[in-house]
């Protein structure tokens, strides 16, 4: 069984504002973004205020390549959200991306008896409807 | 600076739907730690608790008639601060800031056991977080992770993929825990299961499966903490806390956050092991010197997590070590939860380990460790948390 996005009706719905808002709204443009700090250059993800390793509030944003590697995965069963419960067992995954973040996702195209720890990656901004882009991903 | 020391454990049944308030299951848990001392509960003067707890500090005040409250805190997280609300209560007790402190925990859990739109108000917290996500909710929920069982088996998974540790191994653990409560009658689950039992239960989000899973049940805890010397003029004696940290490491519910952290297996010093090395470094002991261990487990798979973070066994060698018959009593080294743990006694967010230990060090468990002198106790590795070691009184 392959991964399927919930209907429009029934996703759980980023409702985000500030810094969260423009992660979302960079993805309904196609593009996977992180903040990063301006005065070292560190990533970071969700967005926050400062930069953890230098102090720094100064930020920029930067778009991922989208290439990345499953961290790790699970495939779920029960229990799980309405929007979901029709399609379990449906895998999950978490991806570092190569530039070092870590996101949960879920991989297009990839029966759950086939993920595995490792496998390369690459981003798939799927669109959901106008208000919402989710980052998926497909093995490359 | 004085030293603190347990002396009073109280607990309720534990049960599904008990159809009771937390209010009152606090109540009776507090009491029967008072009993269980005794003290009158309106000597009390000190409250500690989660920041989840719905029991507030001036309701039982008012319910018990405490005389002069002069201490209240509480620990962030949920399972996670199973084991520091104790030390926030020696803390207090060390300090003279108050003489006879309450650590306590009261809980509903269940679907049915909801009364209010607040997730910390009974059942799933996670099933009430709607369909608009203005929080962390809002880096998991839309891939559908949701529940803890996700989260913690994208954990667990990577665990795996590391270190080579098998699925059976967590499997393990709940098995050893299955058979403990099955002599434990405080336990829910008496019957004690089979590796071959955990391979028929039913997956919930793999590598976990139900027999892996915390019990949802009803029920609440409470300890009594006062000075040792106090204690060993009340009627149950002392147990000496030896020692106790925090560990401020991010949650299960931010992976983003937890992957790069206390998950980032092998890659540097993560998660506890900073904090166990503080926690045994003040106590003057090693984990070699620790008897029988409880380690809080929302799910049997942070217990090998917890176990080589604390350095009970080196990095990555916490599914071979539960193999080896280490956690299981009588014969391990190190049993581990032998009250039932959270898949066999009960599910109080982890505060019912810590009248076992206590039992362990008195020598009234159900399944005694013979000579039992130290007793660790931890909280969820998933979460912010800490540690506890208790001793004998010497």
């Amino acid at each position: 069984m392959t991964f399927s996005v919930p209907s429009p009706d029934a996703i759980p719905r980023p409702d985000p504002s500030g810094a969260d808002a423009e992660f979302w709204s960079a993805l309904r443009d196609g593009e996977l973004r992180f903040e990063r700090c301006a005065a070292c250059g560190t990533l970071r993800h969700p967005p926050r205020p400062v930069c953890a390793h230098c102090g720094s509030r100064a930020t920029e944003w930067v778009t991922s390549a989208g290439s990345g590697e499953v961290w790790s995965f699970t495939v779920i069963h029960a229990p799980t959200l309405p929007a979901f419960i029709d399609q379990v067992p449906y895998g999950a995954v978490v991806v570092r991306l190569d530039e070092g973040v870590f996101v949960v996702s879920n991989l297009l195209d990839c029966p759950v008896d086939e993920l595995t720890v490792g496998d390369r990656v690459e981003l798939v901004p799927t669109r959901v409807d106008d208000e919402l882009t989710l980052p998926l991903f497909r093995r490359a | 600076m004085r030293t603190a020391a347990v002396a009073g454990i109280g607990q309720t049944r534990f049960a599904k739907n008990m159809g009771r308030t937390e209010l009152d299951l606090a109540v009776e848990a507090i009491g029967a730690a008072c009993s269980d001392a005794g003290v009158e509960p309106r000597t009390v003067d000190g409250f500690v608790s989660f920041h989840v707890e719905q029991v507030s500090e001036v309701d039982l005040v008012t319910t018990l008639g405490i005389d002069e409250l002069r201490y209240m805190a509480r620990t962030p997280s949920g399972g996670g601060g199973a084991a520091s609300i104790l030390g926030l209560a020696a803390m207090a007790v060390e300090h003279g800031t108050a003489e006879q402190v309450i650590v306590f925990r009261a809980r509903n859990r269940s679907k049915a056991a909801s009364y209010g739109s607040d997730p910390n108000q009974g059942g799933r917290p996670w099933a009430k977080s709607g369909s608009r996500l203005r929080d962390f909710r809002q880096w998991h929920h839309p891939f559908g992770v949701a529940a803890p069982a996700h989260e913690m088996a994208l954990i667990g998974r990577r665990h795996m993929g590391v270190y080579g540790t098998r699925a059976e191994h967590f499997g393990m653990q709940a098995v050893a825990q299955r058979f403990h409560a099955s002599r434990n009658p405080d336990a829910i689950m008496r019957d004690p299961i089979t590796l071959d039992d955990w391979y028929a239960a039913r997956p919930i989000a793999e590598p976990i499966r139900l027999v892996d899973c915390s019990l949802e049940n009803d029920g609440a805890v409470a300890l009594l903490v006062t000075t040792v010397e106090r204690a060993r003029d009340l009627q149950a004696g002392a147990i000496p806390v030896l020692g106790h940290v925090q560990l401020g490491a991010p949650i299960h519910t931010e992976l983003s956050d937890f992957f790069a952290t206390t998950a980032a297996y092998g890659e540097h010093d993560s998660g506890a092991v900073v904090a166990g090395r503080r926690l045994f470094g003040r106590a003057g002991i090693t984990p070699a010197d620790v008897d029988v261990a409880m380690v809080v487990e929302p799910f049997s798979l942070t217990v090998p997590l917890a176990l080589e973070q604390y350095g009970f066994c080196g990095m990555g060698e916490g599914g071979p070590f539960i193999e080896s018959g280490a956690t299981r009593w009588p014969d391990g080294g190190l049993p581990v939860n032998t009250h039932g743990g959270s898949n066999g006694e009960a599910f109080v967010h982890g505060v019912n380990h810590l009248p076992e230990a206590v039992r362990q060090l008195r020598g009234t468990a159900v399944n005694q460790v013979e000579g039992a002198e130290v007793a660790f106790a931890c909280g969820a590795i998933t979460d912010p948390s800490g540690a506890v070691l208790l001793g004998v009184d010497r």
